[in-house]
């Protein structure tokens, strides 16, 4: 608790204990307003100031001023208790709401605890220094040191130790890294000693970008937010009038029309308990508390969501797409069948490594591997990348095309007919056919659990597209059982593959598509919610992804969904809960059944229990 | 042009209606209020002076919730 808290406990606890010891007086008349006026004042005179100030700059249906008019009200009429109370209660709501407020904010931001304090950063008599992670410079060379969290995005140059990224991807196996190996800041390092040499400046680091992330998630507001907030504005003032429309009209007509004692004093206090009712704090408070919660208890198993919206809209998930390459499959290419015709198996490699030497693809980078000696860049020339078929360049002077049949026709080649797994590239060299290599990958572990997975939780369609070869594509979609697939894609076709799957939904379905983020970031921003997986290098993922899984583990989608899930179900709890218990209080105090008790309930317990329950949202360990 | 404000206010409610008064104020273009993480993030109209626009909305907020604070 803070001071601000601590005093207005204080506050509460005097009030309340004197307000015992008057009941106890046997006291009457003036004495007992005067004796009741004392714990009132204490415990109510900021609010009545408040109420005081919103007078005066036209605030009349601030909470304050209702809370003042509904007491001051009471104790005229002669209830000096309930109107003390009202006050008391009240008080304590707001406190209650304070601290739990106050605790989930520090709650989250221990979730997100990586926010490292320094670097560590060799000076010239080999010492260590401690320095501002924001003022190392891009190449600076860093020490971390057992225990210690990496601060900044790096290459390790020296050293191997076991990182813990636990607070990063939830994931509890400790991660090695050694010399050459790309480490990522807010990874905590548990035994060796590592240099590393700074690839990103801090504020552009893994650690900086998701806690920035996390922090703005809750200003995206979702359409419960804003229903809320629209409520807000319209029940209050409705409420407020219907207090005065009870407080004047039903005497008004017993006098009248039925002739009977108007009992004036009966139709206000009932009037009152109106005005007690009237606050909306419960919803209000609730509703971005939970998703606050949602968002923090997400973040700690590893997925970041970017907005209240999106968790919000991945719960009405129903269809997912996936990409296939690095998605499903690992997306580490190895060869393993080459079948030249007209040079050898080396040849054959020499020319595709080469051609493709200047490709981050991984099918490139699996060539080069498979090549085994170093590209030399100076005998490769004009390279041409053609999107979603492959690279033309000239090697030796010899115009050298590697790709897929599509490639190859293009350069007036007939490829040679192939069947099997894994992705064919064909190579031409001079407008003459020289053979193919094929290079398979390999299913992620969870791949088909994932899957799997979705169904169970309520995904009615998945998607696969890719554009690796039909075959190829329809062997992993049998073995993973995924309804559709869309196979030999280029990037732009992917596009128009998922606005089909859109056009397809009824409108309160949505559409995820997941994808490895490095050329999806048209796809991952068409879809309804688009999940980047692995991202945390890419950056072109984050921006276009609303939903990033900082691990590669597909089987993570189906729990994100189910923490959405648990998060709206305890928003609509509340929104229900809240609503119910005010319109049944209201018709009960419009007809005199409830009191003022009553209504201190429907006010301050409502929103004790919304509170209580918006808070479960953060727990989504075992969802 | 975006900026982001910390703020200071006790209630979900009140953070709505400072966000409300903002949106209102003259030069501002849009304005989101993020009460749990004490945030304001405030788009200023094309060739709006950042600084005495921020001094009229801190003003206008004061006026839905004196309770409140804007750290420029």
């Amino acid at each position: 608790m803070n001071k601000k808290q601590k005093k207005v406990l204080k506050r509460i606890i005097a009030a309340a204990v004197l307000m015992i010891g008057i009941e106890c007086l046997p006291v009457d008349g003036v004495f007992k307003f005067i004796l009741y006026m004392v714990p009132y004042l204490m415990i109510g005179h900021d609010i009545l100031l408040k109420a005081g100030k919103g007078i005066r700059n036209h605030q009349v249906f601030d909470e304050n001023f209702l809370m003042a008019v509904a007491t001051v009200g009471a104790i005229a009429l002669g209830e000096y208790r309930e109107g003390v109370a009202v006050m008391l209660f009240y008080q304590i709501g707001e406190l209650f709401q304070s601290c739990a407020v106050g605790r989930s904010r520090r709650n989250i931001s221990q979730l997100m605890d990586i926010r490292p304090d320094y670097a560590n950063i060799e000076t010239a008599d080999g010492g260590l220094e401690q320095a501002d992670p924001d003022e190392v410079a891009v190449g600076t060379v860093i020490v971390v040191q057992p225990g210690e969290k990496i601060p900044i995005d790096g290459v390790v140059t020296e050293g191997k130790a076991s990182l813990d990224t636990s607070a990063l991807t939830g994931e509890s196996v400790p991660r090695s890294a050694g010399v050459g190996d790309e480490v990522i800041s807010g990874c905590i390092n548990l035994n060796g000693v590592l240099k590393i040499r700074t690839t990103r400046e801090f504020g552009e680091s893994t650690v900086s970008r998701i806690l920035e992330l996390v922090e703005n998630a809750s200003s995206r507001k979702s359409r419960s937010e804003n229903f809320i907030s629209r409520f807000a504005h319209y029940y209050t003032p409705a409420v407020c009038y219907g207090a005065v429309a009870l407080a004047i009209f039903p005497p008004l007509v017993r006098m009248f029309a039925m002739g009977l004692a108007p009992e004036w004093g009966d139709w206000i206090f009932r009037a009152l308990t109106f005005l007690v009712i009237s606050c909306p704090c419960a919803l209000v408070i609730s509703i971005p508390l939970s998703f606050f919660a949602g968002i923090g208890g997400a973040s700690r198993q590893g997925v970041l969501v970017k907005g209240s919206n999106y968790l919000e809209a991945l719960s009405e998930t129903k269809y997912v797409v996936f990409d296939k390459t690095g998605t499903l499959t690992q997306g580490v290419f190895e060869v393993t069948e080459t079948h030249p015709s007209g040079m050898d198996e080396t040849q054959l490699l020499e020319y595709a490594a080469l051609a493709e030497s200047y490709s981050t693809h991984p099918i490139s980078k699996s060539l080069k591997r498979a090549y085994g000696k170093t590209a030399d860049p100076a005998r490769v020339t004009d390279v041409e990348e053609i999107s979603g078929n492959g690279v033309c360049a000239k090697v030796d002077g010899r115009r050298v095309a590697a790709g897929n049949d599509g490639l190859m026709r293009r350069e007036g080649v007939e490829p040679e007919a192939c069947t099997g797994q894994g992705t064919l590239v064909h190579i031409a060299v001079d407008g003459v056919y020289a053979g193919w290599i094929r290079i398979s990958d390999r299913l992620k572990s969870h791949a088909k659990e994932a899957v799997y997975a979705l169904k169970n939780s309520g995904v009615r369609k998945t998607v696969m597209l890719t554009g690796d070869r039909r075959e190829a594509a329809e062997a992993v979609a049998a073995q993973l059982s995924i309804d559709e697939v869309h196979a030999e894609l280029l990037p732009s076709d992917k596009v128009n593959a998922l606005e089909k799957v859109l056009a397809a939904k009824g409108s309160r379905e949505k559409v995820a598509f997941v994808g490895d983020g490095i050329n999806d970031a048209p796809v991952l921003s068409r879809a309804d919610i688009g999940i980047a997986m692995g991202a945390m290098g890419s950056d072109a993922a984050i921006e276009a992804a609303d939903i990033v899984l900082m691990d590669d583990d597909p089987l993570k989608i189906s729990k994100a969904i189910r923490i959405s899930r648990k998060c709206i179900g305890i928003v609509y709890q509340n929104i229900y809960f809240a609503i119910g218990i005010k319109a049944l209080c209201l018709i009960l105090g419009a007809v005199g059944y409830a009191n003022m008790w009553m209504a201190i309930f429907a006010d301050v317990g409502v929103m004790v229990i919304a509170v209580l329950n918006a808070i479960r949202a953060l727990d989504v360990e075992t969802v | 042009m975006k900026k982001t404000y910390k703020i200071d206010v006790d209630c979900a409610n009140c953070a709505n209606k400072m966000e409300e008064a903002t949106k209102k104020t003259a030069g501002v273009k849009d304005a989101v209020v993020n009460f749990m993480a004490l945030k304001m993030t405030v788009e200023f109209e094309d060739g709006a002076n950042a600084k005495a626009v921020m001094q009229d909305v801190l003003a206008n907020c004061k006026k839905v919730e004196d309770d409140c604070e804007i750290f420029m």
